[in-house]
């Protein structure tokens, strides 16, 4: 059986999909009996999914003239 | 003999027409790699480049993933020559950390039913880019590329021409630096003060 420590270190891997089938196997062994674990399983994909899901979020209006500048003073012809 | 180009044929994009729709998707992604105080900068460069090897672009419907090829290049480059210095973090000061536990043990938020969703859905925006502003970008730049922009470890090794392993190392320390920087942001900023839902 697989530590806590161990299980954690799997977790990402986990949720990515990238453990082969027994590694997977021992962690989901783990999980079916330790509490903490399954609650720090479900804590790294809510923190997955806050990383996936941030949003870029809108350009400065200040940064996007100049950048339109910049772009117009490289030469408006291709 | 010289052949025209038939009379009702569209014409040539210029630059401009080509990556300006482009700019605010380059400039969030900027962002994200370096941070707000260089971001600007890194999509000039990225621009400048483009621009010099605009004759390279053989397809103008495949500028954006162009664009994108440049600019996640670039960053490399910078974190490469602005933490030459930055020696890696030891794996005892990382790896034993979990901010999880510590939230059980800190119990910040004694009402709440879901206290770790609830720490997380205290940040907005601003702050989860404000943490991720705090990483050295040796951390930081895998964990954006993986976990926000989608790319594998092995395309990011091949970028950054690294280990593949290297990169593996790096994106399990930078997702403990992030934790413990959420915390430690969440503290520094009050963030808990109030919990999220709850009337101010």
């Amino acid at each position: 059986m697989i530590t806590c420590q161990q299980a954690v270190r799997r977790f990402w891997s986990f949720l990515e999909e990238e453990l082969d089938d027994e590694t997977r196997g021992r962690l989901e062994e783990h999980l079916a009996f330790c509490r903490t674990c399954c609650g720090e399983l479900e804590f790294a994909r809510e923190l997955r999914r806050m990383l996936a899901e941030a949003p870029a979020g809108a350009v400065p209006a200040d940064v996007q003239r100049r950048l339109d500048a910049f772009v117009a003073g490289l030469g408006g012809s291709s | 003999m010289t052949v025209s180009p038939p009379a009702d044929a569209p014409a040539e994009p210029t630059f401009a027409e080509l990556v300006g729709p482009a700019l605010p998707w380059l400039y969030g992604l900027a962002r994200r790699l370096v941070g707000a105080d260089h971001a600007e900068d890194l999509v000039q460069e990225c621009l400048l480049r483009a621009y010099r090897a605009r004759r390279d672009l053989r397809d103008t419907a495949a500028v954006a993933a162009w664009l994108r090829r440049i600019l996640v290049n670039l960053s490399h480059d910078r974190a490469r020559r602005d933490d030459r210095r930055v020696a890696e973090v030891p794996v005892e000061d990382v790896e034993g950390w979990s901010l999880y536990r510590t939230l059980i043990a800190e119990d910040p938020l004694p009402y709440s039913d879901s206290l770790h969703l609830d720490f997380l859905e205290s940040f907005g925006v601003e702050d989860v880019w404000a943490v991720l502003d705090r990483l050295p970008a040796i951390y930081r730049i895998p964990l954006v590329l993986v976990h926000m922009e989608g790319y594998s470890a092995r395309e990011v090794a091949d970028i950054q021409d690294t280990p593949l392993g290297t990169v593996l190392s790096r994106l399990a320390r930078g997702r403990k630096h992030f934790e413990r920087e959420l915390w430690h942001y969440a503290e520094e900023t009050h963030l808990l003060t109030t919990p999220a839902g709850a009337p101010s």
